[in-house]
């Protein structure tokens, strides 16, 4: 990584990434690119590196070789994870982590853009801007009664709108979002599509999924992952025409 | 601004805990010195020396819980710091013994005239001043556990073995200051003091304020705790003891977090172990032995880890069955801290504080289903 | 050095040697006499002249005259060495070697000597044996003489030297010789250069002594030349032979690491379990192998020599089956709950070092080596002894077991299934919980097989496993958890860094280094030396 770091208008720039596990190729000279405002649909089969993928874009793995750009400057290669939250990239996770000793009042606070030092927050106090962000927030989840219950009462459903309201309380420019179906009903899906529709319009937002009928209900370009690299890109329709695509996914 | 902090975090019953726990650290001493000795409120001079120890152990315990509990770092090696403040402390109380020693070299401690030490060693100078003991006391733990909790965290060190290198790190410390070389009492220690700030140490009055000025302390220690982990640092602690990623991913820098209780908590221990001294007389290098910290951090999980008061009453109740038990029946003792390791872990991971907060819990549980 | 009376004797003695032992033989009485009369000077002279004799007698004649335990008998002027029975003492005919009755102690006159001539007799001695029959004695006696390096014993030395057909011996006599040359003041120049050439050759400890003493001694500036460049190339075989023994303890103390170490290779690094009780079985181990070994003693004392062996299974099934109950009873419940493991299992450690304290009482117990593993021998320069040398055997032995073991055996495919994917082994019909229950139980016998090599090399006390615990954690986090070749380099590195640091450090200080060592490193490398990476590891 000698080369300076590439100016480019893509929020996020991803070029020849390559991440080895004792000789495993999981990304094999992957690029990628996603437009400020835009929302993509990753695909892929199991072991496809979609979640080493995330793990490069959020700092959790260090390419071995590559670039990673987000909006235009930040080198991420350089960067770990807290940094690169703060640059303003969000992550949710399959399984909803919510902080499950805390009230959800407090989990979206700990959310809440802004202040991360440890020696500022021994003296703050909540300010009364940050408070009727929170009470804002906790309307549009539609969690206000229960805002002083702990986390760990809630039931599955809560803690995934509870998850959903802590990502807009830290307010990313970029939302990765990985499988936020798995395990919902037809009807829950239906909605989550519907909420990440509504959260594209104020953020960019890259949703790594195997359910088709889901990708299809965003309807949003989609890119094809295969053993570590980019198989196909385009449309739905499109990639589901590409016979390669058919055959990693039908194959076998 | 800072009495604001201090104040802030506390709740109603962490109040009322410190208010008994300076009571605690008040009627006593007075008795002792106050009621003539016949008398049935007369608090004998043993029982001020053993419960001014348990209040040490309480302080400790509290630091313990404070990364343990609240963060999530299991340190085996709390009883290093608790050491180091201590023999800091008995540096200074070794100086103030001056020619009175056995071989009365008003320069050197007896036992370096012992080893035929000519000089001072250089780590030695200064420690003849409290006003420079009473800082090292503080500086000493702190430093260590900053620059080990910096290595640690900043690499990511969790969980188990986490723990294994703190435990390394008190068992090198223990071979280390059984060396004579070290220039710090080799295997005997230090003992034989004489006085602190100009005082007897084996007197009434002195012995009442060190009692005192370990209760003061722990209160102080509580208070402290207390604005910490009602501070919104403290949600960040809790939420980074649960789910530490998660907090990366939200932009926390956990090292930081992680580091300034660690510190705080090395601190603290440090100053419970340096009025623990005075009190039981003698330092040596078996308070450096990986024992001694996991004892501590018992009395964390059978008090309630997580709480701040468990940790106090858990040191009180352990100590006080370990003093009964190795004086009544010493063959048992062994076997039942053996089995109080099993029990908690496995019947009362919440400690008896959380025992009583299940208890009231069930209850507004029924008064609630039966008022509906 | 040399006054020239004994120089006289010696001189004499010298001849008498060349005319033959028959000759001497017939002056063995008169040798002896002259030992009983005269002064101290006389007997000195004595003594000097019945050591070159090469008499077969001369040896426990001297030695009883330097113990005090040669006397003349009042009544008949009979030399006799007594022996305390009783009251009296019993007597031998110092020349013939026949008993010769007994006597109270004030029939008898004792022929007394002082310090200065016992140590003229304890040289004389050395230089006697060297006409022994036994091919052993013969050596010692080179040996020690080329260690005492007084050229008295030259005449000998050369004597013995030319009568010598064995070429190991021979080479020891002239290697003593030399040593006996250079410490002389006669000897001529050419035979000095000669001298410092063949103690080089030897090449041990005692040779580099001798050069320096003649490199800063001698007179002579060609010989001390020779002597201080003989000393120097010396010096520096004298290093890599110490470096290799360095690095033969360190394999030695690896050995023991990786014994200690492997058990907690199993259930730390793949189980996962923190068992601070792992000590404990090792101990265990160890009280086995000394009550096995009592019970042989007292039941079966022909099988005395094989009791450790016997002790091998025992231990192994006693401590496995402790831990599997430990497993069933404690672990089981608090999987998931590291921190919680690690205080459970330290507090049954507490309760296991207090009952074998409660049975076998605090005290160490010993535990007997068997011949086999006791003595050593030399390697070159290095000294190995059998004991530490069948240890590292059966360590080897031991990580070579396992390895088949978990790689061609179906308990170690289904251990290795269940540490990979629980949730799918228990799916595929592997009963998980009796696996888990097994693993354990492996990883804790093989603790108490350690714990029967230790029981040879350390004290077996209660305490026993407490020093090897924080050892073998280290071990283990510095291979690489979950790695059992990891954990072999690891043992073998700490073992050797170890012992290249004790010279240097001290054997504590050392220790420490390497603590701190093994801190830093693991903070570099969290997961150790041979990590697994990717994403299964968070």
């Amino acid at each position: 990584m000698t080369s300076p770091v590439k100016s480019t208008s893509a929020l996020l720039y991803l070029s020849g990434v390559t991440v080895s596990f004792d000789g495993f190729k999981a990304l094999n000279n992957l690029s990628l690119l996603v437009e400020p405002g835009e929302m993509r649909a990753i695909i892929g089969p199991n072991g496809a590196g979609k979640t080493t993928m995330m793990d490069v874009i959020t700092g959790k793995t260090r390419p071995d070789e590559g670039e990673v750009v987000f909006d235009g400057q930040a080198d991420l290669t350089k960067l770990d994870e807290a940094d690169i939250a703060t640059l303003g990239i969000g992550r949710k996770f399959q399984k909803p982590t919510v902080f499950e000793n805390h009230t959800v009042r407090d989990n979206l606070l700990l959310a809440l853009a802004g202040q991360r030092s440890w020696y500022r927050l021994l003296l703050a106090a909540p300010t009364k801007a940050e408070n009727d962000r929170l009470d804002e927030i906790l309307t549009v989840i539609r969690m206000g009664p229960q805002q002083h219950m702990l986390a760990a009462r809630l039931s599955h459903g809560q803690k995934q709108w509870l998850e959903i309201g802590m990502l807009l309380a830290q307010d990313p420019k970029l939302l990765l979002v990985d499988e936020p179906v798995a395990g919902m009903t037809d009807v829950e899906t239906e909605t989550t599509a519907a909420v990440l529709r509504e959260i594209n319009k104020s953020h960019s937002v890259v949703v790594v999924e195997h359910d088709m009928s889901f990708v299809r209900a965003l309807g949003v370009k989609v890119t094809v992952l295969h053993e570590g690299s980019m198989l196909a890109e385009g449309s739905l329709d499109q990639v589901s025409a590409d016979p390669r695509v058919v055959e990693v996914y039908l194959g076998r | 601004m800072i009495q604001r902090f201090l104040w802030r975090g506390l709740d109603t019953k962490l109040r009322l805990f410190i208010g008994l726990v300076l009571l605690v650290g008040i009627v006593p001493p007075l008795l002792n010195l106050l009621m003539p000795p016949g008398s049935p409120f007369y608090v004998p001079a043993w029982m001020l020396q053993l419960v001014g120890k348990y209040l040490c152990y309480a302080s400790l315990a509290l630091a313990v819980d404070l990364v343990w509990g609240y963060c999530g770092i299991l340190s085996l090696g709390h009883a290093a710091f608790f050491a180091l403040g201590g023999y800091c402390m008995g540096m200074y109380l070794m100086r103030q013994i001056g020619s009175r020693g056995v071989y009365g070299n008003p320069v050197l401690p007896d036992f370096m005239v012992f080893l035929n030490y000519k000089e001072l060693p250089w780590f030695w100078h200064g420690f003849d001043h409290f006003w420079f003991a009473a800082p090292m006391i503080v500086i000493v733990p702190s430093v260590l556990a900053l620059a080990l909790g910096w290595f640690a965290f900043r690499s990511r060190v969790t969980g188990v073995y986490l723990s294994i290198i703190t435990q390394a790190m008190t068992f090198a410390l223990l071979l280390a200051f059984f060396r004579n070389d070290m220039g710090l009492g080799g295997n005997n220690g230090m003992t034989d003091f004489k006085d602190i700030l100009g005082f007897p140490v084996q007197a009434d009055g002195t012995r009442a304020t060190l009692y005192f000025a370990s209760a003061l302390a722990l209160a102080l220690f509580l208070m402290i705790a207390g604005a910490v982990v009602g501070s919104r640092f403290g949600k960040a602690l809790t939420a980074v003891r649960d789910a530490e990623s998660r907090m990366r991913f939200l932009g926390y820098r956990v090292e930081g977090y992680k580091l300034f209780v660690f510190v705080l908590s090395a601190a603290m221990a440090g100053i419970a172990g340096a009025l623990y001294v005075p009190q039981v007389g003698i330092i040596n290098p078996s308070e450096f032995s990986p024992g001694n910290s996991i004892e501590a951090v018992l009395w964390v999980a059978v008090g309630g880890r997580g709480t701040l008061i468990g940790p106090v009453i858990g040191a009180f109740i352990v100590n006080w069955t370990k003093t009964y038990l190795t004086g009544a029946l010493p063959e048992v003792w062994l076997f039942a801290l053996g089995g109080l390791f099993v029990a908690v872990t496995l019947f009362l991971p919440r400690g008896i504080v959380g025992l009583w907060g299940q208890y009231k819990a069930r209850q507004e549980r029924t008064k609630r289903t039966a008022t509906a | 050095m040399l006054n020239p009376r004994p120089l006289a004797a010696l001189v004499s003695v010298l001849v008498s040697l060349v005319l033959g032992t028959a000759a001497i033989a017939a002056d063995l009485g008169s040798l002896v006499a002259n030992l009983t009369t005269g002064g101290f000077g006389d007997r000195e002279t004595a003594i000097t002249a019945l050591a070159a004799s090469g008499e077969a007698r001369a040896a426990p004649i001297l030695e009883a005259l330097s113990a005090g335990r040669l006397y003349v008998r009042s009544a008949d002027k009979l030399v006799v060495i007594g022996k305390t029975a009783g009251n009296q003492l019993a007597l031998t005919d110092a020349i013939t070697g026949q008993p010769a009755g007994t006597a109270a102690e004030d029939a008898l006159e004792r022929v007394r000597v002082n310090n200065r001539l016992r140590g003229l007799i304890d040289d004389a001695v050395g230089s006697l044996t060297l006409m022994s029959p036994d091919p052993k004695v013969r050596r010692s006696a080179g040996d020690s003489l080329f260690k005492q390096r007084n050229p008295a014993a030259l005449a000998a030395v050369e004597h013995a030297l030319a009568a010598e057909k064995d070429a190991g011996i021979k080479r020891v006599f002239a290697e003593a010789r030399a040593s006996m040359m250079l410490a002389s003041d006669e000897a001529p120049k050419a035979q000095k250069l000669e001298a410092i050439q063949v103690v080089r050759d030897r090449g041990d400890r005692d040779s580099l002594g001798i050069l320096e003493t003649v490199a800063s001694a001698s007179q002579d500036a060609d010989i001390k030349a020779a002597a201080t460049t003989a000393a120097a190339s010396l010096r520096q075989t004298l290093s890599v032979w110490e470096a290799a023994q360095n690095v033969w303890y360190g394999i030695s103390l690896g050995s023991v690491l990786l014994l200690a170490a492997i058990g907690l290779a199993i259930t730390f690094g793949t189980m996962g379990v923190i068992n601070m009780a792992h000590g404990e079985m090792v101990m265990l181990g160890a009280y086995t192998t000394f009550v096995v070994q009592q019970t042989i003693r007292a039941y079966a004392p022909d099988l005395f020599e094989v009791s450790i062996v016997i002790a091998l299974p025992l231990a192994f099934l006693v401590s496995g089956a402790i831990g599997v109950l430990i497993e069933r009873t404690v672990i089981r419940f608090l999987y998931g709950r590291p921190l919680d493991t690690l205080l459970a299992t330290w507090g049954l450690s507490l309760g296991l070092q207090q009952a074998v304290r409660t049975i076998f009482g605090p005290t160490n117990r010993e535990v007997a080596a068997p011949s086999w593993m006791s003595g050593s021998f030399l390697v070159g320069q290095i000294d190995v002894t059998y004991g530490r040398l069948w240890i590292v055997v059966f360590a080897l032995l031991v990580f070579a077991t396992l390895i088949l073991l978990l790689r061609k055996t179906p308990l170690g495919l289904y251990m290795r299934a269940v540490t990979q994917n629980r949730p799918m082994a228990s799916a595929m019909g592997i009963r998980t919980p009796r696996v888990d229950a097994l693993t354990f139980g492996l990883g804790s016998g093989i603790a108490g097989l350690a714990g029967v090599a230790l029981s040879q090399i350390d004290n077996v006390s209660p305490n026993l496993g407490q020093g090897y615990i924080i050892d073998s954690f280290m071990v283990v986090v510095f291979g690489g958890v979950g790695n059992l070749f990891g954990t072999l380099v690891g043992a073998t590195t700490l073992g050797i860094v170890n012992k290249f640091l004790e010279p240097y450090a001290g054997a504590v200080l050392g220790k420490i280094l390497v603590l701190v060592f093994i801190i830093l490193f693991i903070q570099r490398r969290p997961r150790g030396l041979f990590a697994l990476k990717g994403r299964s590891v968070e």
